[in-house]
C-alpha cells in the first residue's frame, strides 16, 4: 500500500485543479456568452424583473392561466415533487380535490376534458409549461376576468404555444410566465414580455 | 403522441451513431495508436512527472486492483470531512450547513462508487464548494475508474498469455484528458445555451408576476450536469435532479443527456471488438443488451403513455399519457424512456419522479438495476455482463460435458467461485437490506431514532414495500435513482445504504480483474472445432437465458410482493 499511497494521494490533488477548479471556471466563462449570462435567463417586464423563463410561477388568480399543481408551492429554492406511488388512496382523493376546485372556477368545462396535468403534481414542482390544451381550457375562466373575448384570448394561445423540436421532436408546449406576461400587456392596450 | 415516439426512437439511433466511431476512437487511445487528442500527451506527461507515476510500468492483476483501492480511500477520506465541514469552508453563498457524520458517511461513499443516491437535497444540502470539489470531481474519477478496470481485463483478453493489465495509473489519467473532459466541455457548452446555469452567484430573490416574493437556486451546474450523464453517475445538482427546469431547460438538453448517459456504455461495446480484434462478438454483446433493453423500455413507455386507470375512473383526460411527478416538456414517452436507460445504465438521474410512474414501469425500472448489464454504468458494465459471460461459460460446458473455455483459456473452479460470489452478493445485499428495513417498520414503529420506522414511508401497502426494495436495489446496483419518497435521511438508512453501495461497487470490480487476471495467466489453448464460440447467436441466447433465469430466481419473491402485487391491485 505504502508504494501507492503518495502517487495516489498527488494524483487526487492535480485531478481536483483540473476536474473541479479549472474545468467549471472555463464553463463559467463560455457561459458569459449564453442567454442570462449565465444566471438562468430573466423575463423583463418595463425595466422589472418579474421572473425567470424556466422557472414555473404560481398563478392561482381567475385573471391569470394557472400553472400546474406543484408539491414544492413554487419555491424555486427547494424543488419537490410529491412522489405519491399511483394507487396511493390519499393521493387519488387530492386529485379529486384539484379536480373539484378546478370545476368550480371553471363553469362550463366538461370534466373529461381537463387535461390531467392540470391536477396532478409536476417532477419538480416548478414545471414552467402548459400543453396547449390545458392553456385553452382556461380562456373562457380568464376572459370572463377581464372582460376579454375568448376569441382573443385563443390566439394569443396559439401565438405562445412552442411546436415539437423542429416541428418533429416531442410535445407541444406553452410558457405560463410569458403567456401571463402578454396577458397583462394585452390589458393595458400594448403587448409587452416578448 | 407520435412526435414523441419519434424523439424517443432518434434519441438512440444518434445515440448509436456516435457511439460506434467513439469505441473505435477509445480503442486507439488505450492502445496508443494516433489520435487528433495527442495534443495532451503533454499535459499528461506532467502529471505523471509531478505525481511521481512511471506510466510504462506494466501490472499484474492484484497490483492493479492495490493501486485502484487505495487512491479510493484517499478518495472518501478527503470527501467525508469536506462534506463533514463545508459550512465554514469558502463557496458557500447560500449558507447551507454542514452534513450530519451519517449523511456524510453515505455521501463521500455514494459519490466514490459512482453510484449518486442523494439523501440531501442539491439546494439545500451542499455547497457550491462540496458540489464542484468533491462532487463533480468524484463524477469524474468514479467514471474513470470503472472504464480504466474494464482496461485492464480489455488487456488480460487481448492476449495469449500475459500477466500484464497495464498500468492503472496511466489509464485513469488517460480516460479523464482524452475522453471525458473534452466531451463534457461539448456537452456543458451545449447545456449552458440552453439555460443551465453556469455563475457562481447564489440564490436570486424576485418578485412574481402575481406579487409573491420567492428565491431561485441556481450555481456553476452546467459542468456537473454534463459529466453526471456522461459518466454514468446521475446525482443532480438541484434536488430534483433532471426534472428541474434549470438542469434540463428543453427538448433538446433532454435528449442531450439521454445521449450523453448511454454513449459511453454503448462506445465500451465497440471498443472492445476494435481493442481485441473480436468485432462479430462485440455485435452479439450489443444484441444481447439491446434485447434486454428492449423488453424493459417498450412496456414502460406503453404503460406511461396509456396513463393511470385509477385517475382515467376519475374522467379526467389523459391524452398526453401519466403526468404525475412529469415535466409538460419532455411528455410520457421521453420520461419513460429515460426512466428505464437510467436504471438500466448505472446513471439513475431522473426527468421524473420514479415513485409516481405506473406501477408496471417500476417493475421494469427494478428489473434493469437487477440485471445491472443492459449497457450498464462506465465499464462495470462489461464487467457485470462478464460475470454473467463465465457463469453462461461454466454451464454450457457442462450441458456439453466439456471442460469450459473462454477466450483459448480453461475456466476452473476459481474463476466459477468468484464469478458465483459476485452473482450471490447482490442478492443477500438487495433482500437483506429490504428484510432489515421491513423487520424495523413491522416491529419497531415506534423506535427512538431520529426517524421512527413508522415515518419511513410515503406510500401505503404495496408500493410502500417497493419504496425499500428499490431503495437498496439502487444502493447495490450503485444506480443512485430512488423512489424518493422514502424518507431516507436519518441513520439507518444513510448507514446501511452506504454499506450496500460500497459492497455493491468493489466486489463486482475486484471479481471480473481477478478472473480475468487469473485466466490470462494460463496457458493459450489454440481454437479448435469443439471449442465454445462465444461470438455466436447460441451463445449470446445462452447469456441472455441465463441472466433471465437468475434474475427471476433470485429477485421473484420480493416482486412479487411490491410493484406485481400493486399493478394486478390497480387492474
Amino acid at each position: 500500500m505504502k508504494k501507492y499511497i503518495l502517487p495516489a494521494l498527488k494524483l487526487t490533488l492535480v485531478l481536483v485543479v483540473l476536474c473541479a477548479g479549472i474545468y467549471p471556471l472555463f464553463i463559467a466563462a463560455v457561459g458569459r456568452l449564453a442567454p442570462g449570462q449565465g444566471g438562468g435567463e430573466k423575463v423583463v417586464v418595463n425595466g422589472k424583473v418579474v421572473g425567470y423563463a424556466n422557472i414555473g410561477q404560481k398563478f392561482t388568480d381567475d385573471k391569470y392561466f394557472w400553472s400546474r399543481p406543484s408539491a414544492a408551492g413554487y419555491n424555486a429554492a427547494n424543488s419537490a415533487g410529491s412522489n405519491k406511488g399511483p394507487s396511493n388512496p390519499d393521493y387519488l382523493k387530492d386529485v379529486q380535490a384539484h379536480i373539484d376546485t378546478f370545476l368550480a372556477h371553471n363553469p362550463g368545462v366538461d370534466k373529461k376534458d381537463i387535461p390531467a396535468e392540470l391536477v396532478t403534481y409536476s417532477g419538480s414542482g416548478l414545471d414552467p409549461n402548459l400543453s396547449p390544451a390545458a392553456a385553452q381550457i382556461q380562456v373562457a375562466r380568464v376572459a370572463a376576468a377581464r372582460h376579454i373575448s375568448p376569441d382573443k384570448l385563443k390566439a394569443l394561445v396559439d401565438r405562445y404555444t412552442e411546436g415539437p423540436l423542429l416541428g418533429l421532436f416531442g410535445p407541444s408546449k406553452v410558457n405560463v410566465l410569458r403567456l401571463n406576461v402578454a396577458l397583462d400587456g394585452m390589458a393595458g392596450g400594448k403587448t409587452a414580455g416578448q | 403522441m407520435s412526435q414523441e415516439i419519434v424523439g424517443v426512437a432518434v434519441t438512440f439511433l444518434l445515440t448509436l451513431l456516435l457511439a460506434y466511431p467513439l469505441g473505435r476512437y477509445i480503442a486507439k487511445v488505450f492502445k496508443g495508436d494516433r489520435t487528433w487528442l495527442d495534443f495532451m500527451a503533454p499535459l499528461e506527461k506532467f502529471i505523471f512527472r509531478i505525481c511521481g507515476i512511471d506510466a510504462t510500468k506494466k501490472m499484474t492483476w492484484k497490483e492493479f486492483l492495490k493501486a485502484m483501492l487505495t487512491i479510493n480511500l484517499v478518495w472518501f477520506v478527503y470527501a467525508f470531512f469536506m462534506f463533514l465541514f463545508q459550512a465554514h469552508l469558502p463557496l458557500n453563498p447560500d449558507g447551507n450547513p454542514n452534513m450530519t457524520p451519517d449523511l456524510s458517511f453515505n455521501t463521500a461513499i455514494s459519490f466514490m462508487v459512482n453510484c449518486n443516491l442523494q439523501d440531501y437535497s442539491g439546494e439545500t444540502g451542499v455547497t457550491y464548494l462540496t458540489q464542484l470539489f468533491v462532487i463533480t470531481f468524484l463524477q469524474f474519477v468514479s467514471a474513470a475508474t470503472g472504464i480504466a478496470c474494464l482496461i485492464g481485463v480489455f488487456n488480460a483478453m487481448k492476449e495469449k498469455t500475459t500477466t500484464n493489465l497495464g498500468n492503472f495509473w496511466a489509464i485513469l489519467v488517460k480516460t479523464t484528458t482524452r475522453l471525458l473532459l473534452p466531451i463534457s466541455i461539448i456537452i456543458a457548452v451545449l447545456l449552458a445555451f440552453n439555460g443551465a446555469p453556469t455563475s457562481y452567484a447564489g440564490k436570486d430573490t424576485i418578485t412574481t408576476l402575481q406579487g409573491d416574493t420567492v428565491q431561485v437556486s441556481r450555481g456553476p451546474a452546467a459542468g456537473m450536469i454534463a459529466i453526471k450523464h456522461l459518466g454514468t453517475n446521475g446525482g443532480g445538482w438541484f434536488g430534483q435532479n433532471s426534472a428541474h427546469p434549470l438542469e434540463n431547460p428543453n427538448y433538446f438538453t433532454n435528449m442531450l443527456e439521454m445521449v450523453a448517459q448511454v454513449l459511453i456504455p454503448l462506445a465500451m461495446i465497440f471498443a472492445l471488438g476494435f481493442y481485441i480484434r473480436k468485432m462479430k462478438f462485440a455485435w452479439v454483446i450489443f444484441g444481447v443488451m439491446t434485447v434486454g433493453m428492449l423488453a424493459l423500455v417498450i412496456p414502460t413507455m406503453i404503460t406511461e403513455i396509456h396513463g393511470n386507470p385509477l385517475i382515467a375512473k376519475m374522467g379526467v383526460s389523459q391524452f398526453n399519457g401519466a403526468t404525475e411527478g412529469k415535466e409538460v416538456r419532455f411528455g410520457a414517452a421521453a420520461s419513460g424512456y429515460w426512466s428505464i436507460v437510467t436504471t438500466i445504465i448505472s446513471t439513475g438521474s431522473v426527468n421524473s419522479m420514479h415513485d409516481s410512474s405506473m406501477a408496471l414501469s417500476g417493475l421494469m425500472q427494478l428489473l434493469g438495476m437487477l440485471v445491472n448489464a443492459f449497457y450498464g454504468g462506465c465499464g462495470v458494465g462489461i464487467l457485470n455482463y462478464y460475470i454473467y459471460i463465465i457463469i453462461t461459460v461454466f454451464i454450457a460446458g457442462l450441458m456439453v460435458g466439456r471442460t469450459p473455455e473462454f477466450l483459448g483459456h480453461k475456466v476452473e473452479a476459481r474463476e466459477v467461485k468468484i464469478a458465483a460470489l459476485v452473482t450471490l452478493l447482490s442478492a443477500f445485499l438487495i433482500k437483506g437490506g429490504t428484510a432489515l428495513a421491513c423487520y424495523y417498520f413491522v416491529h419497531h414503529p415506534n423506535a427512538d431514532w431520529a426517524t421512527k420506522p413508522s415515518a419511513w414511508l410515503n406510500n401505503p401497502g404495496y408500493h410502500g414495500f417497493s419504496e425499500m426494495l428499490y431503495q437498496y436495489t439502487s444502493s447495490n446496483a450503485n444506480n443512485g435513482s430512488a423512489f424518493a419518497g422514502l424518507n431516507y435521511n436519518n441513520p439507518f438508512w444513510n448507514i446501511t445504504t452506504g454499506f450496500a453501495m460500497i459492497l455493491g461497487r468493489f466486489l463486482p470490480i475486484i471479481g471480473p480483474v481477478a478472473i480475468a487476471g487469473i485466466l490470462a495467466g494460463k496457458k493459450y489453448v489454440p481454437e479448435s472445432a469443439g471449442t465454445l464460440r462465444v461470438d455466436s447467436l447460441t451463445f449470446g441466447v445462452t447469456t441472455l437465458a441465463v441472466i433471465i433465469i437468475i434474475t427471476a430466481l433470485s429477485y421473484f419473491p420480493p416482486l412479487a410482493l411490491g410493484p406485481i402485487a400493486e399493478y394486478l391491485s390497480m387492474h
